[in-house]
């Protein structure tokens, strides 16, 4: 099997990325997914109930919308993948519901999740409601405080949120305390990564589970434009799950541009970002090799972002091969000028977005996209969960 | 030379290895601490290579890691403290422990050669895949006579347990229950029994050392029922904690799981 964009080598690479770097306690449950997640994906069984739940609890598929307001002001075509429009307000319910019918399979009946912005805990919590199956999802405690709908939300669905206490208490920490959670858990535990993050096989599974966005997107493009590759697609990068899932089935489609945005914070070299991509270098989180932002002596940095689901020191990957071959082009965003986007796009389209997602947004300006070209912006998340961040930076926004 | 197989010979059952953090409580503390294990009768010694984000470490390295590395512990002030460690302490056998990103970037052959100098004998890496190892950084590790040790878990399957003990030439580090270090054992009664049991039957060409969650004379007797000895980590950290005086701390504590 020759490695692609699409698709790492048998051990998890792509590129000189990926791999799985996981102590001895995890090995038999990592290696127990790897053996199995590509058989159980195909098989036809899995794929009626996938397929089933996405469409009518998920709500798929959902919406290409045209944004003539967004594309005037761009002087481009400018079209929004409604994410946002997905049950629990973003794209982590795809990854869910596939992780969890998958669990099930696999005989697990605990189910474990780390959460950034909550979204993804959030959608953990609704799939195990949906299963009856145990939930536990652990969350930075300086994320519970500024994402605190989405706790309450996760403790109506009937799941534990467990503060993740170490560190700068935001998604890394998090991330540490569940991989730390199902070392102690090993028999009966499913881990759901809600990133293309982790050890071989997380990437690939998470990103196969996302792809169903631009699957979408092919079929809704050639209906609205006539042709089924845009110019531009666009996605914001945490670990990089909702930008694998936009970009997936235009990966081997070189005359497409994949724009990946980061956050930058404060700035990327204001020593307060999380600009992976241009800060990191080559080393190893949470069982894989990857671009990383870490000191000289490989200890690993704190990122910082305004937005907690961009909050992380990584990347995919995926994505650190997409940066290191330039198929993808990388731009960072800072905490104001995606705070400026959210206030446009709630003025221009009446759609409130997501933190994460407002850098997406905010890159539109830097893309150099003509009048004809088409950008396909995914629009991965609404902006619900951020309400007292806008409130509190009203002065900047509005 | 080969200190850690002479110190199994020597001793054959209640091997005592104690793991310390490097640069905790202080900076300069790794030195004291270790000549103070070796004297106090300490059989094997670990030094902890602080990291950022340790997986497989509970609260109590957890925390010793961060307050090392605040101390401006790293991997080239280790060596440096460590240079001419082997005229004090000669014969007891020390295995470096970390993760693998600081050692990747520090240069895996740089680490080897650095370890080898000061006279190290082993190194513990728990985030190392054992394919990993072997396709990349066995000939290095061989050149400089550093003997790799690899861990076992209840979940380890016997085809994988026969194979660490063919790349293994030291011993067999069995991790008692699921956990991450520090952690107590909370498998039902006769769990943990007939896992070690199950691994001894194997007649393995490695001694073994039972490690995670041993932490004072009850379960080091316990432990070295089944295996050649054990391994105490987070208990000894915790005895460091807030002492003046840590190498005679590191004494007592020596003495109370031995006496
Ligand atoms: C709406 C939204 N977009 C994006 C992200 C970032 O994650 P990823 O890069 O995996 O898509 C998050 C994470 O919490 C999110 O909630």
């Amino acid at each position: 099997m020759t490695p692609t964009y699409q698709q790492p080598t048998e051990r998890g690479y792509y590129g000189q990325f990926g791999g799985a770097f996981i102590p001895e306690m995890l090995y038999p449950n990592v290696e127990e997914l790897r053996q199995q997640y590509l058989d159980i994906l195909a098989d036809p069984g899995f794929q009626q109930e996938y397929q089933l739940l996405l469409r009518d609890y998920v709500g798929r598929p959902t919406p290409l919308f045209e944004a003539k307001r967004l594309s005037e002001k761009y002087n481009t075509r400018v079209f929004l993948k409604r994410e946002d429009l997905c049950h629990t307000g973003a794209h982590k319910v795809n990854n869910t519901v596939g992780q969890i019918l998958l669990a099930r399979r696999l005989g697990k009946t605990r189910i474990i999740a780390e959460t950034g912005a909550g979204q993804h805990g959030v959608a953990t919590a609704t799939v195990c409601a949906l299963m009856g199956m145990q939930c536990i999802v652990y969350m930075g405690e300086i994320d519970m405080e500024r994402q605190k709908p989405n706790v309450y939300r996760m403790r109506l669905l009937g799941a534990e949120v467990r503060a993740a206490m170490s560190g700068s208490r935001t998604l890394k920490d998090a991330t540490n305390e569940a991989i730390r959670d199902w070392i102690s858990n090993p028999v009966d535990t499913h881990y759901i990564i809600g990133s293309v993050v982790g050890p071989h096989p997380y990437p690939d599974l998470v990103a196969r589970l996302q792809s169903v966005i631009s699957e979408e997107m092919r079929k809704q493009l050639l209906e609205k434009t006539g042709s089924e590759l845009p110019q531009y697609v666009v996605a914001c990068v945490g670990g990089g799950s909702n930008a694998a899932g936009a970009f997936y089935h235009f990966l081997e489609e070189p005359t497409v541009q994949l724009v990946a945005v980061e956050a930058a914070g404060h700035g990327i070299h204001s020593g307060h970002s999380a600009a992976t991509s241009v800060l990191g270098k080559p080393g190893i989180i949470h069982g894989s090799r990857t671009l990383l932002m870490q000191d000289e002596d490989g200890q690993i940095t704190e990122p910082y972002s305004l937005s907690a689901g961009l909050d992380y020191p990584g990347i995919g990957p995926l994505h650190a091969f997409l940066a290191d071959s330039g198929r993808a082009h990388f731009i960072s965003i800072e905490d104001e000028e995606a705070l400026r986007a959210v206030a446009e796009l709630s003025r221009l389209e009446g759609i409130i977005p997501a933190l994460e997602t407002a850098h997406a947004l905010a890159a539109l300006g830097q893309l150099g996209a003509g009048p004809d070209d088409v950008v396909v912006v995914n629009l991965s998340g609404r902006g619900d969960k951020d309400l007292e961040t806008y409130i509190k930076y009203a002065d900047s926004i509005m | 030379m080969n200190r850690i197989k002479d110190a199994f010979d020597k001793k054959q059952k209640n091997l005592l290895n104690v793991y310390f953090t490097a640069g905790y409580p202080s900076l300069h503390d790794t030195v004291p601490i270790l000549q103070a294990l070796s004297a106090a009768g300490a059989d094997l010694i670990e030094i902890g290579m602080p990291f950022s984000d340790p997986l497989a470490d509970g609260p109590v390295i957890q925390q010793s890691s961060t307050v090392a590395l605040q101390n401006g512990m790293n991997l080239r002030v280790l060596f440096g403290q460590l240079a001419g460690i082997r005229e004090q302490v000669p014969d007891t056998p020390i295995l470096l422990m970390g993760y693998l990103n600081p050692v990747l970037q520090f240069g895996v052959e740089n680490f080897c050669r650095e370890a080898a100098a000061v006279g190290a004998d082993g190194v513990i890496l728990p985030d190392l895949p054992l394919d990993d190892y072997v396709a990349e950084y066995q000939p290095v590790f061989q050149q400089y006579n550093l003997r790799p040790v690899f861990l076992i878990t209840p979940q380890t399957a016997p085809a994988r347990i026969r194979r660490i003990d063919e790349l293994t030439d030291s011993f067999l580090y069995l991790v008692s229950g699921p956990g991450t270090t520090g952690g107590a054992s909370t498998q039902a009664e006769g769990v943990q029994e007939a896992y070690f049991q199950r691994i001894e039957a194997m007649q393995l060409r490695n001694p073994r050392l039972i490690g995670f969650g041993i932490g004072d004379k009850a379960s080091f007797q316990k432990a070295c029922q089944y295996a050649e000895g054990a391994i105490i980590g987070s208990a000894f950290i915790r005895a460091l904690e807030g002492v003046d005086d840590a190498p005679a701390a590191a004494s007592r504590f020596v003495a109370s799981i031995l006496s």
